[in-house]
């Protein structure tokens, strides 16, 4: 008999499947994983150290560029590690925003999510399906802050500036006929908090197209149940968070449970899986985006008859208006001061965590009160995540590892930081 | 809830627990970094802390150092801080590094900190990785990055730095721009490293104001 022997196989760094730049070194027995051994770091770009030679407002712009599909969520565990430190208190209608954005962003992430997943295990249309609504999304970014990416929208003490009262509407060229363009700007007409109200009754309705396309899809099945398989009790000793424990049953959610800026008066639900296989993760993911609509709307509503100030009165630290700053001379110092030099934060540290799309990403400031952070530690979900790879893909098929990578949603700008 | 937990430690932990601080509504404990793996077991299994969430090393030895002297500043106005004196250590006991563990209980909703200092020379310290399997990357990310070397890992490699990268970059002593750069030589058709060309500067410089006029509130 031929005598059969182990080889190695290399997937990576440039594949498609790798979700970016994943090099996996794989020990495989014909086509059975022996050992899966991830190479990261090829997208390192030394955040952490970057972040030590900046003052503390400079870095916003360094957290958009972590997780790059999940944007301000980054933002808003950095902005609450400077609060933390400084103690100081955002206005609650910022407080609204940010949570609304927070959501907007999972609901981003988590297309995103469904689009590669799906196109990654066969599934073609669901990434058109998800990209469509995801451009609506995006234009609220871009509304908002100006950037449909990078937003650097939050600010310690607040978001950059309230939300704006029209959508940029799409204008008629050679190219697209009036008739055309209004079709598009027909939702865009009132404020940008009219669009995104119109956008939360639709997207239940697209979030039934997706699961009439994959939930009881049998192809889809095969590929996903019973793959991938983490215990409650794994999925904790692994430092799992986010959808991937609560894929694993295990209810935890800090939305929830150590609730920050106004999530304790809005009513969501968490929702869990049973058996911690792939199709769990990918039920509750889908779930999430049904329940971020429903966070979204009351935060509407909320927004609609609360006017008020989007960002302390600090001007320690935050500038003040460009109006003041024209006839007050004590504004213009403020200004020079907050814009060369920065605030100093007091002497200390802090863990500020949230609940981003992927899990708890958390940020561990020290400060030893400079005006530039003297240890910024990112604690990216993906990073605790990939690291299991070995652990769940051992004993799989090759083709069940792609299905694996797409279940932990991995995005390499958090992990190699 | 975490001041009756700090005392609580107190009593198991003994001689183990050097010290426990409560700032920002967050617990951290200073402990021995001999027995840390003691310390770990006991927190998992009696205090219910099933999660390792986070683990990382702080570099202390530029702590409390400034570009800037403030204290003369109406004498003298600001000078400019483009240049980068050569490094000097502050002074940290002999104690250069901290090893930062955070702790999260899922059933009692409770997080804590540790930390555990080590020597400038041959900072080493156990694994906790029989105790948290997460430990295995985050301790491979803290030799990589600080050269913090951990006692008992399987697999110590570096993990998120180039192959065949020398030093540790988050090292307070380690510059900014690096050591080396990269380029396609054209003659020997490979990518060849040299000595970085850029000069290291200072855009904003770090200063520390000690009168606490930015001080906004009780920290």
């Amino acid at each position: 008999m031929a005598e059969i022997k182990n080889y190695t196989l290399n997937f990576g760094p440039q594949h498609p499947a790798a979700h970016g730049v994943l090099r996996l070194i794989l020990e495989m027995d014909g086509e059975v994983i022996e050992r899966a051994d991830p190479h990261i770091g090829l997208l390192h770009r030394g955040t952490e150290k970057l972040a030590e030679s900046k003052p503390f407002n400079q870095s916003i712009g360094y957290m958009d560029r972590l997780d790059y599909v999940s944007m301000m969520c980054n933002e808003h565990a950095y902005v609450m590690a400077i609060e933390k430190l400084l103690g100081i208190e955002p206005p609650i209608r910022a407080q609204y925003i940010r949570v609304m954005f927070d959501e907007i962003t999972r609901i981003l992430n988590h297309l995103m999510w469904l689009g590669a997943h799906g196109l990654d295990i066969g599934a073609m249309t669901i990434f058109l399906y998800c990209f469509r609504e995801r451009e609506d999304l995006m234009d609220c970014y871009e509304a908002v802050s100006g950037a449909r990416m990078h937003a650097t929208y939050y600010r310690p003490g607040g978001v950059y500036r309230d939300l704006p009262a029209s959508m940029p509407k799409y204008q008629s060229s050679k190219w697209h006929s009036q008739k055309e363009v209004d079709r598009k700007n027909a939702n865009r007409q009132g404020s940008m908090l009219d669009f995104i109200e119109d956008f939360c009754q639709r997207f239940p309705k697209c979030i039934d197209e997706y699961e009439t396309l994959l939930t009881d899809n049998r192809i889809w099945k095969q590929r996903t149940v019973g793959i991938g398989v983490v215990s409650p009790e794994r999925a904790l000793q692994l430092g799992f968070t986010g959808p991937m424990l609560r894929g694993s049953g295990i209810e935890w959610d800090l939305r929830k449970k150590q609730p920050y800026e106004v999530y304790d008066r809005l009513d969501f639900d968490i929702p869990v899986g049973t058996e911690g296989d792939c199709y769990d993760r990918y039920l509750v993911r889908i779930e999430e985006m049904r329940q971020s609509t429903r966070i979204v709307q009351q935060c509407i509503d909320w927004l609609r008859v609360n006017p008020g100030p989007v960002i302390i009165d600090n001007a320690k630290v935050a500038p003040p208006s460009r109006a003041a700053m024209k006839d007050d001379m004590e504004a213009l110092i403020h200004h020079f001061k907050l814009f060369t030099e920065g605030y100093c934060v007091p002497e200390g540290e802090v863990y500020s965590a949230v609940e981003h799309p992927k899990g708890e990403f958390g940020i561990y400031l020290v400060s030893d009160g400079a005006n530039k952070p003297y240890r910024v530690k990112i604690r990216a979900p993906g990073f605790a995540h990939l690291a299991a790879m070995d652990e769940m893909a051992r004993g799989h098929m090759l083709a069940d590892v792609v299905a694996i990578i797409g279940t932990m949603d991995i995005v390499f700008g958090e992990i190699d930081r | 809830m975490l001041e009756s937990l700090k005392s609580k430690l107190h009593q198991t932990l003994e001689a183990a627990l050097l010290e426990a601080e409560l700032a920002c509504q967050e617990l951290t404990l200073y402990v021995d970094a001999t027995q840390i793996k003691e310390v770990c077991l006991k927190l998992r299994d009696e205090f219910g802390f099933s999660q390792l969430i986070d683990l990382c090393a702080v570099d202390y030895a530029d702590y409390g150092g400034s570009a800037w002297e403030t204290t003369q500043a109406s004498e003298h106005g600001f000078s400019r801080a483009s240049q980068i004196d050569e490094f000097t250590e502050s002074e940290t006991g002999g104690m250069r590094f901290a090893v930062v563990y955070h702790l999260l209980s899922i059933d009692k909703n409770l997080r804590l900190r540790l930390k555990a200092n080590l020597p400038a020379e041959l900072p080493i310290i156990d694994s906790v990785i029989s105790v948290w399997r997460s430990a295995d990357w985050f301790e491979r990310e803290a030799y990589d990055l600080l050269g913090i070397l951990f006692d008992g890992h399987p697999d110590l490699r570096r993990i998120l730095t180039d192959y065949g990268f020398v030093g540790h970059p988050l090292r307070k002593d380690f510059p900014l721009t690096g050591y080396v750069e990269m380029r396609y030589d054209p003659e020997q058709k490979r990518v060849i490293y040299e000595p970085v060309s850029i000069e290291p500067r200072i855009l904003v410089p770090r200063v520390i104001r000690d009168d606490n006029r930015y001080a906004t509130g009780e920290k």
